[in-house]
């Protein structure tokens, strides 16, 4: 099913939302992406929809975190399980943690992290576990491009872990509370969300400190441009987009707005071949944006009662874009 | 206001009979569910309700404002909850035995998040009528749970005699004489006397404490270091007033544990009330003044060494 029907009614933007396949996700879309050509959607409610099947890896528990790496999906549930689920729908127990939930995960080439409380987890992929106790919960995990090394948000700061050996985490320190962290994929940035509405980098080479500030409220979303030379966010009335090209990373620059609307942006992603963003925004409507000239295109218009646009991927080829909401709308828009 | 999800906060001594209460709300027969949120597993455990561990990690905020804690797991736990919020209509949370109530309350009204899709609903804290004259000796925890709560068991009763009780009560009244008071054995009590109190809502805060405004009850009460202290006046004068509760709780924030107040606006035909927690206020216009009701204005704080004679004179200068 198509939104086309109205289009004529929002002559302001060019349109893209007769080419947006519209089903139902059925509960609220935590995250979403591709698995070779076949749309994928992550709910809440533990179910993961692979194409028109439906599995559910952590029975009847729900899931809390999940991330894609190569063909799997990996998830991380209220039932203290991390799980590996193929394409084929089966999937696999990587790692249990009795009785907690499952705070946190990061993936990359078979290897997976995962948070429960102050505890981290590494797996390497060959199936070796290692841990670790922090000072503080991590709320959020992320590997670094290179070698077999993790890291970590926490209070006051960020940590790096090799997991396999036996050094302490180095320590990058800002006072307050991390949320959210990325890695740049040049790994020279890394940069967490805070709990104060702003976001900290750090430059890994001298642990230089950078200050993104100026949001309204949380941002709980990042995207690298496919050159890693921009960070796109959530958490304002638009997309901000900070440049990285430089080796000082964005300071004493400004950054882009993109898709300016009276709505939080609450989901983007980058294009993975041009610089064009999604953008999607807590009243369910997503736009397309280009960098270079901030030209806009409606993929899909806003709507209320679908809740936030929680989830935005794009496949490998960059012609589809898939998206979920928080009220359980999905779709899949298709480059014209 | 409605369909954020009310949540409810047990605090209470260790062996007060916090678990005892938690596991009756849990158990009852009431037809609802709760997500409960607690910091030890094993004591609470039914099936049909989600129970999640909590670690009480307790964030400063960045704002300068140093008596502005959140908890930080609590934040992570509530935006993992309501992702699934069909599952559950009500949260508790159980704090530990030496936990303050106020990093907890305070997550409720600072972190945008949680406020959006939740509501704090009451402090209802237990606590144990033989050993409370004990603990408020050595336990600065146990008079701040007290002086924070809305809803207060007296729990224990059976195991003191009828003066022990009264001399127990003066003492929870001299440190918060505004909470409901509930005695209890084995934590047995109505649920919809601890549930469902919307002692947050500004709407309810007279219904809460129906001689809020009556001059008769205001007596002194005395605690060494923990006071609630109270001022009743005529109209203020808002343009004077609001610079001076936004300073006063800014600057005092740290000492005020609670502070509540309603308020004859010269020339408004509504009454202002507000409630707060340390230094983060909440405040609005509310129903009009009846013809009945006479318009006078009180102001309530409950906290440690407040100065009583500053306040009030701070406040009468506020005066029409």
């Amino acid at each position: 099913m198509s939104d086309a029907a109205n289009d004529s009614a929002a002559p302001d933007f060019t349109s893209l939302t007769e080419h947006v396949r519209s089903f139902a996700a059925e509960g609220h879309v935590l995250q979403a992406g591709f698995i070779k050509s076949e749309p994928v959607l992550v709910l809440a409610e533990g179910e993961i929809v692979i194409g028109e099947r439906r599995v559910a890896p952590h029975e009847d528990a729900g899931i809390l975190v999940a991330a894609f790496d190569g063909d799997c999906i990996i998830s991380g549930g209220d039932d203290g399980r991390v799980m590996r689920t193929l394409a084929s729908g089966e999937s696999e127990t990587l790692g249990h943690e009795k009785g907690k939930w499952i705070d946190a995960l990061a993936a990359k080439g078979g290897a997976v992290a995962w948070a429960t409380g102050k505890k981290v987890s590494a797996r390497d992929a060959k199936g070796v576990t290692k841990s670790i106790d922090m000072p503080s919960t991590p709320v959020g995990l992320c590997f670094l491009p290179k070698g077999y090394r993790l890291v970590m948000s926490q209070y006051g700061g960020a940590a790096l872990w090799f997991p396999n050996t036996d050094a302490a985490p180095e320590n990058l320190e800002w006072k307050g509370a991390h949320l959210d962290i990325t890695v740049s994929p040049d790994g020279r940035f890394i940069v967490t969300s805070m709990q104060e509405n702003a976001l900290h980098g750090w430059r890994l080479a001298d642990h230089k400190d950078m200050r993104m500030t100026g949001y309204p409220s949380k941002t709980r979303c990042f995207s690298w441009s496919h050159d890693g030379d921009w960070l796109a966010t959530s958490g304002a009335d638009a997309a901000i987009v900070w440049p990285f090209e430089d080796k000082d990373g964005p300071m004493g620059k400004a950054p882009k707005e993109l898709g300016v609307r009276s709505a939080k942006v609450s989901s983007v992603a980058f294009h993975p071949k041009a610089l064009v963003l999604a953008i999607g925004y807590d009243d369910s409507c997503i736009l397309m944006c280009r960098l270079t000239d901030a030209a806009e295109l409606l993929v899909r218009r806003a709507s209320r009662l679908e809740g936030k646009v929680t989830a935005l991927a794009w496949d490998k080829g960059g012609k589809h874009l898939l998206f979920g909401t928080e009220g359980g709308a999905a779709g899949v828009l298709t480059l014209p | 206001m409605s369909d954020k999800i009310p949540v409810t906060v047990l605090t209470g001594y260790l062996g007060a009979g916090k678990t005892t209460l938690l596991n009756r709300i849990l158990t009852e027969q009431h037809g609802k569910k709760y997500a409960v949120i607690v910091n030890e597993f094993g004591e609470v455990g039914i099936d049909n309700d989600l129970v999640v561990g909590a670690d009480e990690e307790v964030f400063e905020m960045n704002n300068g404002c140093i008596c502005c804690t959140v908890r930080g797991d609590l934040i992570r736990i509530i935006e993992g909850l309501m992702k699934r919020r069909g599952k559950f209509d009500a949260i508790i949370v159980e704090t530990t035995g030496l936990a303050d109530p106020a990093p907890v309350a305070q997550t409720f009204f600072v972190d945008e998040d949680v406020a959006a899709k939740s509501r704090l609903d009451a402090v209802v804290t237990v606590v144990d009528a033989k050993w409370l004259a004990e603990r408020l000796k050595d336990a600065p925890e146990a008079k701040n749970q007290i002086a924070f709560a809305d809803v207060i068991l007296v729990n224990k009763t059976d195991l003191v005699s009828p003066e022990a009780l009264a001399d127990v009560e003066k003492q929870i009244r001299a440190i918060n004489p505004y909470a409901k008071l509930h005695r209890t054995v084995k934590s047995e009590i109505d649920l919809d006397k601890v549930l469902g109190r919307n002692a947050f809502d500004l709407d309810r805060i007279l219904d809460l404490a129906p001689d809020f405004l009556d001059e008769s009850g205001a007596h002194h009460h005395h605690d060494d270091d923990m006071q609630s202290v109270s001022f009743t006046a005529g109209e203020v004068d808002p343009e004077k007033f609001m610079p001076w509760i936004n300073e006063f709780t800014q600057l005092e924030g740290p000492k005020i544990l609670r502070s509540k107040g309603i308020l004859a606006f010269k020339d408004e035909p509504r009454r202002f009330v507000f409630q707060g927690v340390h230094m983060i206020l909440d405040g609005d216009l509310q129903r009009p003044w009846r013809d009945d009701e006479k318009r006078q204005s009180k102001i309530v704080f409950i906290g440690r060494d407040l100065d009583r004679a500053a306040i009030k004179k701070a406040f009468e200068a506020c005066l029409v």
